[in-house]
Order: structure tokens, then sequence, then C-alpha cells
């Protein structure tokens, strides 16, 4: 039995020492804030807070594995949460799912779209999706007309989406939950799921598998997409107001995440908990940082120390990782 | 007999520029191990590719158990039951070694569609004791050895109960206790009715091995014998297209005094405690497997990677190259293994790939001279006999033993003394090899000190002075061409002598 | 030791350079082998008659060829210009006022000034996200630290400081950790210069700049914006380096094949450095522009400036993959896309629709070298007749 620990310790080795970083903060920030973060009201708000953020981390977290990457996430969220709130406001008794699924449409398509730039016209990632980021920001003003969606152009069913509760949870967490499950089983127990993982460690490999690289890298996109989609409704009604800048610089906190959950930028690795623990993580701090009185406008750039810290910290690991797989091939 | 497994008719391929296929014809029997045998270049594994459907063939059918079928991907073959052991692992490193070996055909339970871990992890381990090996499939592929790979591709070869395997350079890698194996595998499979094409280099897998072997020579069929009836020099007549009374040039070269020495390198997981000298005009040539760490060695020497310890002398100084381009200015130049990867810059003209290395010479104060660089590389060309209409023109025009050439006078670009050629005729054809052989003949004449690694032994043979045996990243045994065998130098890369 | 001594050849073996200098005594083969008993009988089955080392003629000049010429990308681009130039001055009758011209040349040319920076880091295969960050920094800076006192030139000076630090923290990393991608890191260092300079400024902005300052950006020479002649002035020094020195041929190497630049003994980490440096210099430059024109400096300034920089490179034909394009055609494209910016302003186009239209154009620009690719391979795929190209494709080996 204690074999069985020491196995799954050594398995997973970069998600617990995720959470041993997450517990760490918690009670030093508890400690340093005088109780205040520990609060139940605190814990359920800092989750509420990091849904969103964990719901599209696993679509990023896909999209990293195949050596990608995605830079028009807050862009998508910002026009999917525009397109359905603007049908809401003119449809007022539409029911909130049928709002949620024009939402996670519209990002699907604009997923799709960035996943067909990339994988038929072989244009680099963070061009394709540096392009479509103005694209879709720009149709978001458009479709605006300069005006917000406010919560006057929202009914209350809808609005309750953020704010209500089931089973004693936010609804929120619970729809988080549920993408983390589903994006659990899918990358584990699912061929596609398997398929993203072969296509990002080996391309060359996968195209002597039988395997379709190019489809794959499509559905990891447009998955994504649909989950910005997602996110950006949820965004939407949990702020009250969609307008053109919503979700400016999103994708940041979504990498932020990923980088942090352990997911190789260089793709082929990368676990949906370790991401989802990343995105917790990263959640964390934001709550953290004004609760240590730290200026707001420290948060960006600390963010992005981050995110360079980490992602330096995992080339150091797997460079370690390599020479000992070479000490141990003894000579 | 019935009706052949496989037959193969007037198969034709060709890439851009070049005939990889001309007409080939193939039968494959139920039941039988069949060697496909040719130099580098004839075109087998381009045969084995169109087989598993990783290329279409242009022209020509293919019969499976009689009935004609086109496969346009690699999924069709397998869906046929055909497997293939690739020459390079095509493996997954992040992935777990039963996910290697089941990828494409993962065990899914019929009712939620979701991949059954435990069986997976179960019949792997099986598949693997058939193989009399003890790897734990879930540890990742990326932390094996070459030779653990191999296994786990033969794993996935047989996890499909294929009616066809195909194994392209199986033994490439392998120790002789691990080819043993792997021929007693390859038994096992034909007993139960498993038809097996096996492609090598080596005469003793073919002589161990097969009933038939089929020989391709510069992409075109050339004939199907019975093992048993054809001796080995007929063999090669037909492999190369004429006696193998191979050419190597009358030696010429003298030899000086020390020229570089090496002691005690040693580079951790590659090679250990190596120490050897080399002298002015001398030809020393380095034999060994893959992964005998010999490329790794001499790109330590080069600067390409650094060694833990150890210290070589160059004319009697210390010299610790930290790069290509302070081994460059020390004297060191290395013609690399892999031509296309890290010799040369394909899309790029003749001349500018010459005088890549020395760039700074052809600056006069303040503009590259290219007019210079153009009659530097016309008079470098003209030196090794290059083929090319001018120096204007693309490497990638060009064919393999030119381009090959084209390194060399990137070489002769700079100043050195220690010239480092790293498998230099590895697919190039037979009448470039002999000229390449000239060159290096001419080299050491000149006073180079020249270190030739090989894995061809005869030419390893002709060519060199003197040669060095590499197993396992240690020096095995050390040995005058002039008096060592075939026989002697492979049992000393095989560590048995 | 056991080869014959007869041919001591008409050098000592022992010469200390065996280069190209001397001409070695390897010229015509025969000399070498005369007294070889089992010589060589056109051994090649296919290769032709290659009698060992014989010499061959090779040219080193060609004729000018107009057809491989006037195929260039660039003459594409320059239609391409007359063309916007063309449809502008017919959709608005401002549009060919020479003072307009310039106005607007003036608004955009900031922008002008980093492409060919931005073009040598595409050219090896890199990116830099984080210039417009790295503006904001160097121009927040020097705001903060005029305003505490510093004589301007001096804040100036320190801009440029500012903007090589930043560029050269972009190009340590990246050459101490190969395994990293330029665009992970530069995109991570983007957050974090912009946010140094809202920590500093917060959300306020820093001006009250010298008179003389703002002439920098709104002054003329010889009739032309300042900024202008800067640039013109650029763009002849980028192509002296680019394309006529050594440095900038390693560019071109490490971009096409890396690994052989490496080998060929280039230090592709001394030039990693060294360009992450020069683009974060000329950031800082473009800062100065763009503050001496707004009068002050704000966190936020420049945002987004970094999709333009790249749209224009890429436009002008350098490959996102390294290693092709050229000057002139990034010239062009820097014109193409600000004349389009121009027009549409001209007849009120709104901004978020130009953000469109440049992000259409960033896409379609970056996909015309892989279909051009492809249709020349679809091309070439035509089987050619020539037996003596062997295993030259990686496919092909045996």
């Amino acid at each position: 039995m204690s074999n069985d620990i020491k196995h799954f310790l050594r398995r997973n080795v970069r998600e617990v020492a995720t959470l041993a970083i997450i517990l760490a903060i918690v009670v030093f920030v508890n400690a340093r804030s005088g109780g205040a973060f520990l609060t139940p009201r605190n814990i359920s708000d800092m989750f509420t807070e990091s849904a969103i953020l964990i719901i599209i981390t696993m679509g990023m977290m896909m999209v990293i594995i195949t050596t990608g990457i995605d830079l028009s996430i807050g862009a998508i969220m910002a026009l999917s949460g525009m397109i359905s709130t603007t049908v809401l406001s003119a449809h007022m008794s539409l029911d909130p799912m049928i709002i949620i699924g024009i939402a996670v449409a519209v990002g699907l398509v604009a997923g799709t779209i960035n996943g067909a730039l990339v994988a038929y016209l072989g244009i680099l990632p963070i061009i394709a999706t540096l392009g479509t980021m103005n694209v879709f920001r720009g149709l978001t003003y458009l479709v605006s007309g300069g005006s917000w969606n406010l919560q006057k152009n929202m009914s209350r069913e809808f609005m309750n989406v953020a704010i209500g509760t089931k089973f004693g949870l936010n609804n929120m967490i619970l729809i988080a939950l549920v993408v983390v499950v589903a994006a659990h089983l899918f990358m584990n127990k699912y061929r596609a799921g398997r398929r993203i993982y072969a296509v990002g460690d080996s391309e060359s490999s996968a195209a002597i598998s039988g395997i379709k690289a190019k489809r794959v890298k499509l559905m990891a996109y447009a998955i994504l997409g649909a989950l910005s989609g997602l996110g950006g409704v949820l965004y939407v009604c949990k702020y009250a107001a969609a307008q053109g800048e919503t979700a400016m610089g999103y994708e940041m906190n979504v990498i932020a995440a990923c980088v942090l959950g352990g997911v190789a930028i260089t793709g082929g690795s990368g676990k949906v908990i370790g991401a989802a623990l990343g995105a917790i993580l990263l959640g964390i701090l934001n709550n953290a940082l004004p609760l240590l009185r730290i200026s707001p406008f420290w948060q960006e750039a600390i963010r992005g120390l981050i995110v360079l810290v980490s992602i330096i910290a995992n080339v150091i690991i797997s460079l370690n990782v390599t020479k000992r797989s070479l000490e141990r091939r003894a000579l | 007999m019935d009706a052949p497994v496989l037959e193969m008719m007037n198969v034709t391929k060709t890439f851009p520029g070049v005939k990889a296929l001309d007409n080939v014809q193939f039968r494959l029997d139920h039941g039988q191990i069949h060697a496909i045998m040719g130099e580098n270049g004839a075109g087998k594994s381009t045969f084995i590719k169109i087989i598993t459907g990783v290329h279409a063939a242009d022209s020509g059918q293919m019969l499976l158990n009689g009935q004609v079928v086109h496969f346009k991907n690699p999924n069709d073959a397998q869906k046929a039951s055909i497997a293939a052991i690739y020459q390079h692992s095509t493996s997954y490193p992040h992935l777990s070694v039963a996910e290697n070996i089941f990828i494409g055909h993962e065990q899914v339970s019929k009712f939620t569609g979701m991949i059954d871990w435990k069986a997976m992890y179960r019949r792997a381990e099986k598949l693997l004791a058939e193989l009399d090996s003890h790897l734990n499939p879930r540890r990742p592929v990326g932390s094996l050895t070459v030779a653990e790979r191999q296994i786990v591709e033969v794993a996935k070869a047989i996890s499909t109960d294929s009616q066809i395997v195909i194994m392209d350079e199986p033994t490439a890698s392998l120790s002789s206790r691990e080819c043993e194996k792997l021929y007693q595998i390859s038994e096992k499979l034909r007993d139960k009715g498993t038809s097996i094409i096996f492609i090598s280099h080596r005469f003793e897998d073919m002589y161990r091995l097969a009933d038939k072997v089929t020989v391709f020579r510069d992409g075109k069929y050339i004939g199907t014998w019975e093992v048993a009836a054809i001796s080995e020099p007929d063999l090669i007549k037909a492999m190369v297209g004429r006696e193998i009374e191979r050419v190597y040039p009358q030696k010429s070269n003298q030899i000086g005094q020390e020229l570089l020495r090496v002691e005690g390198l040693s580079k951790l997981g590659f090679f250990k405690k190596v120490n050897f000298s080399l002298r002015k005009g001398e030809i020393l040539g380095f034999s060994g497997l893959v992964g005998s760490g010999r490329t790794d060695l001499m790109q330590c020497l080069a600067g390409v990677a650094r060694a833990d310890q150890g210290q070589v002398f160059l004319e009697g100084r210390k010299v610790s190259p930290k790069s290509c381009r302070q081994a460059l200015k020390e004297g060191i130049g290395l013609l690399p293994e892999d031509r296309q990867g890290q010799g040369l810059i394909l899309e790029w003209e003749i001349y500018k790939n010459v005088t890549l290395s020395e760039l700074k010479k052809y600056q006069n104060k303040t503009v590259l001279n290219e007019k210079k660089e153009r009659a530097t590389a016309k008079k470098l060309g003209q030196r090794v006999s290059l083929k090319a209409p001018t120096v204007m023109d693309k490497v990638s025009s060009l064919s393999g033993g030119n381009q090959q050439k084209v390194v060399f006078c990137k070489l002769l670009n700079s100043e050195l003394k220690v010239l480092i050629l790293d498998e230099p005729t590895k697919g190039v054809d037979v009448g470039a090899k002999s000229q390449i052989y000239e060159i290096i003949n001419d080299l050491a004449a000149q006073g180079y000190g020249v270190i030739f690694v090989s894995s061809d032994m005869p030419e390893l043979l002709g060519v060199s002075d003197r040669i060095m045996a590499m197993h396992e990243g240690v020096i095995t045994g050390e040995f005058l061409a002039s008096e060592v065998t075939q026989e002697k130098l492979l049992l000393a890369i095989m560590n048995l002598g | 030791m056991n080869d014959a001594p007869k041919n001591p050849g008409p050098k000592n073996p022992g010469l200390k350079n065996p280069g190209p200098k001397n001409p070695g005594p390897m010229k015509p083969g025969p000399t070498n082998q005369a007294p070889n008993n089992q010589a060589p009988t056109s051994p090649a089955p296919n290769g032709g008659s290659q009698a060992p080392l014989a010499q061959r003629q090779i040219l080193d000049a060609v004729a000018f060829d107009p057809k491989r010429f006037f195929l260039r990308w660039e003459w594409l681009l320059v239609v391409l210009l007359l063309a916007v130039n063309l449809i502008n001055s017919n959709l608005s009758p401002n549009y060919l006022v020479w003072s307009n011209i310039m106005d607007a040349i003036r608004i955009y040319a900031d922008k002008m000034i980093l492409i060919f920076p931005m073009m040598m880091i595409i050219l090896i295969g890199d990116i830099d996200i984080s210039v417009a960050s790295t503006m904001a920094l160097s121009g927040v800076l020097m705001g903060v630290s005029h305003a505490a006192g510093l004589p301007m030139p001096l804040a100036m000076v320190l801009a440029l400081l500012v903007g090589a630090i930043c560029g050269t923290i972009n190009g340590l990393i990246l050459a101490k950790y190969q395994e990293l991608a330029a665009m992970i890191v530069t995109l991570s260092t983007m957050i974090i210069y912009r946010g140094v300079a809202s920590v500093i400024l917060e959300d306020r902005a820093a001006g009250a700049f010298p008179d003389w300052f703002s002439h920098i950006g709104w002054g003329s020479l010889f009739g032309l914006p300042v900024i202008l002649v800067f640039f013109f002035l650029e763009t002849a020094v980028f192509i002296w380096v680019i394309h006529y020195t050594a440095y900038g041929r390693s560019l071109y190497a490490l971009g096409n094949n890396a690994e052989a630049a490496r080998y060929s003994g280039i230090d592709s980490k001394r030039v990693k450095v060294s360009l992450f440096a020069i683009m974060g210099v000329f950031a800082s430059i473009a800062a100065i522009f763009l503050a001496s024109k707004m009068g002050s400096v704000r966190p936020s300034m420049a945002k987004g400036y970094e999709l333009d920089v790249i749209a224009m490179v890429v436009l002008g034909g350098v490959s996102t993959s390294g290693g092709q394009g050229r000057v002139i055609g990034v010239f062009i494209a820097a014109f193409i896309i600000g004349f389009l910016r121009y027009g549409l302003g001209l007849i009120n186009v709104p901004s978020p629709t130009i953000l469109v239209l440049i992000g259409c154009l960033l896409i379609v620009a970056a996909s015309i070298p892989n279909l051009k690719n492809l249709l020349a391979r679809r091309a070439k795929a035509v089987p050619q007749p020539s037996p003596s190209t062997k295993v030259t494709t990686s496919q092909a080996d045996g």
C-alpha cells in the first residue's frame, strides 16, 4: 500500500508540489491578513473568481500540448459575451441556457477559425492568433457600436447564472467542476484526447501512426474557442457588463495558469489536474495580493514575472530529469 | 503454394528530383521471412513506406491475398493488418510504454468508449514478457535506452496479430544477444504463420533468418533468390552492380608527428575515459555500432558538445573548445554525420555554403565580397571535383555525393589541422564514394590529421591507417588497418573479443 | 608507419596552414595515384563517367536572369502599393495632398522605425512581442526622470539605455535557455515591462518636456518630417547590415538551418542577445519620437504596436519560419499599411474596422509564403529527368 502511495507521488510530483505551494500561500496570506483570507465567504469568492479561469485553462492546456498557443482568448470572450447579451437584450424572455449556447457557438466558430489557420494554412500559432485577436476585438466593437450591454440589458434569470447556487455551491464553481471532470476524462480516457498528447509529443510519429495531426489541432483550438465562449458569457454575467474592452489581456492569465500548472510550452506534456491547480493557484494569488495591500498596479507585472519564472523553472527541471536519466544509463 | 500474401507489381514512386522506385516487383508468401537488401538510397525505405501507406505509389499495383488494395494512409495498412518497425524510432517520448505499443488500437470499453488502462497495461506486460523483457509498461518511453525502445517497437508491431510484419533495420542498435532474441521472436512469429519483411545491412541477419532475399539497386528491382542458393559475393554483386573489388586509393600519405592527443575524455551517459592520439597525415578510423558514443565523442572534439572530464591536446597545447567556432579557430573541423541537417543549408547556393564558416574572411572592411566568395568556391569545388554547373546553384539540386563535396569545400576553406569526418560516405552512391576516399587520402597526404568514422567496415579497412573500436562509450580495441580483419573488428565493437 | 612513403608530395606534410591559400598537391587527380594497378574504370553504374577527381568546369558568374528578377515578391508589393494609392485617391479628393500625406506619416512613422530590427529577429525564426511594452517602459522612465529634474538630453539617453536593457534581458534569457521559445519569453516580458511602467506612473501621465523636444516629432528636415528622414537613414543602414555584412548573412543562416549554422561556427547566442538589444534600442528611439509627438508619456502608450510592426514585416515577405525576406520588401510593406491606414482614416472608416482589416492582412500575409511553397511543391512534383540527384530528399533514403 505504501508502495502505491510512493508510485503515485512519483508520478504526480508536480501536482503535489503545486498543491503544497497553494497551501503554503494560503497559510501565509491568512496569517498576514489577520484571518481575513480563510473566511468561508472569501473562499467561496475566490473559487467563484477562479471558475472562469479554470474553465478556459482546460482548453488552453490542450492547445499548448499540441505545441500551439492562442492569444485571441480575451477577444473571443468579449465577442461571445457581446453577441450573446445583444441577443438577450433584444429577447429578454430567452432562456439563459440558450444565451450560453449562443456564446459557446460563437466561441466555437472563432476557435475553429484559429485552428484552421494554424493547422491547414500552416501559420505560426502566435501570428495567426495575434491577427485574430485584433479581428475578434474589432468585431466586438463593431457589434456593440461602442455601447455597453449592462444590467438593464440582461434578464434576471440570466444574472442568476452567476449568483445562484445549487447543492450549496455557486453555479460557476459547479460549471468549472463539470468542465474539469469532463476534460480529465477526455484527456485520459478517450482516444481523441490521447491524440492531442501524441501530436504534441511527436508530429512525425503521429503521421506514421496514421493520426491526422491537422484535425487534432483543429479540434484543440475549437474546444478552446468553445470554452472561451462559455467563459466569456459567464464573465459578462458575473460583472453584468459586456463592452469592447471586456477581458482585455485575459489570455495572459490563462497562459500563466497553464504554465504554473506544469503544462510544458514545448508541447506533449501536461496534466488536467495540474492545469486546474495552476489556475486555482493563480486565482488565489490574484485574490491575495489586494489582501496583502499590494497596489493593483503591481499585479500585472507580478503575473508576467510568475510566467517567466515558471517557464524557466520548467526548463531547469526538465534539464535535470534528462541528466538523471543519463546518469541512470550506467556506463 | 497458394496465393502470395503480398504482391507488388510495377511499383513506381517519384520524389521531386528523385526516382525512388522504378518499376519494382515483390512477392511475399505465407509464413515467409523475406529479406530486402540494397545499398543506401536503393529505395528500400520508400518501398516499405508504400506498403504501410505512408507514401502512395505513383503507379503500379499492390495485391494483398490476391486482392488489389490502395492504402491512402497508415490507418488503411494497419486495418489490413500490416505492422512496421521503422528504422528511425517512431515513438512518443512523453507517453508510456503501453500507450506507445497500443497507439492507434487502444483497448476501449464497449459501453463508454473509454480507454481501459488496466487491461492495456496487463496486455503490454504480457507482450513484453513474450519478448523476455521486464520493462514497466507505465514508464515513459523517453526514459528508455535505444535498445529498450527497439523492444517497444517490436512489441508494437506484434501487438496487432498482423499477417505481415515489416522490420526496417531492427538490429542496427542491438547487441548480439538482443539480436538473437529478435531472431527467435521472428521465428516464433513465422511459425505462427506471420509473414515478415526484413530489411538489414547485415549479412548475418539475412543468413540467420531469411528464406528469400530480394535485392534493390538505385530504385530498381534486381532479383529474388533463395537465401540458401546465393553466395555472399553474388549477393554483393547484385547489390552493387559489379564485382565488389571496391576501389580504395593507393596510400600516398606520410605519417608525421603527433597532432592531437585525447586523454581520459568522458561525457556522462555517452562515453568514458577515451584515450587516443592522432598524427599528422594519418587517417584514424573509428568503428562502432549506433549508440557506441562515437558521434558524441566527435562532437565533443569539434566543440558541438562539451565533455565533462578529460583533456585534449592539439600540437601539445591544451585546447577545450566551447563551441564549433572556437574549435574551427583552433583548427579542428567536423564533417557532421547528418549532412542535410547539420552540414549544409540546402536552400542556399553552393558558394554561400562554402564560405559560411569563414565569412569574416570575405568581408573587406565593410562589405561582403561575393565575387571573392564565388571565386573561392569555384577553386575549392574544382579541387574536389564537384559536379555542378555554377557555384550559384542551390545545394538542394545536387546529388548526395556532390553535396558531401560541398561540405568538404567548407572544411578546406577554413585553416584546419584536424579533420573529423563522421560517416562521409553515408547516402552517397558508389561512384562518388571512391571519389570521397580519394579526397580523404589526398587530405591526409597534405598533412591533415584525419579522423574517419564509418559503419562500413570494408571502407574503414580500406581507407584508414589505424582503427579504433568503440563499444558503449568505451574504446575496446586499437588495430593497424593492415593487420586486422573484419571479423576481429566486429568482435571488438561488440566487445566480445 | 605502415604505408608506403613513396610520394612525399610537393610540400612538406607538416605545413602549418593547409588552407586554401596553398594550391596543394591535389589539383588534378592522376598525379597522386599514378601507380595504381587497380585503377577504377567508371565504377558508377548510374552516375555517369566519374573518373575520380577529374577537374570539372564550374562557373562562378551567371548572366542576369530577368525572369527570376521580376518574379520577386517585392514587385507584387510595388503593385499593391500603387493599387492602395490609386483606390484611395479615387475615394477621397484630399488623399493626394502633400501636407496631408506628411502628417499621416508623422503619425504613423514611429511604428516604421521598429520594422527592421523586428525583421532581423523574425529572420532567425524568433519573434519579439514585447516591443510596445519596451517603448512604454523606456518612455515612462524618460518622462519620470525628466520630471524629477534630469536634463532632457540625459533623460533621452536613459531611455535608450532602458530599451537596450529590456532587449538584452530578452536576449539573455533566450540565449541561456535555448529550449524556450521567443514567443513565450517575450510574451511574459511584455506583461512585465508594461507592468513595471504602470507601477512607476500608475494611471498618471508625465510630461512638461522642453519646447525643443517637440521638434523631434513635429519638426522637419529638408522639407520632410524628421522622423521620415530618420527612417530613410535607418533603411540605408539596415540594407547594409542585413544584405552586405557577414552578420547579416549569419542571420539568414540561423533562420534557414540553425543546426548547420552552429556547426559552421556561428554563435547563435551572441547573435540573439545582440538582435534583441538592437530591438530594444530602436523601441526606445520610437518611444522618444512618440513622446515628443504626444507631449507626454503614460504607461498605456504604444499599446498594440506589435501587431502593426509584425504585420508590416510579414507582409514584406519575411517568412515567419525564418531565413527569407529582403529589406526592400519590408520597406514597401510599411508604406502599404501606412497608406492604407491613412486612406481609411480619411474616408472615416471607424478604427475597429481598421483593426479588423489589419488583423486580416497579417493573417493573409502570413499564409502567403505557405501557399506559395505549397504551389511550388505541387509544380515541382512533376518528375525531373535527372538521375544524378540521388538521395537528395530525406524521404528517399534507403
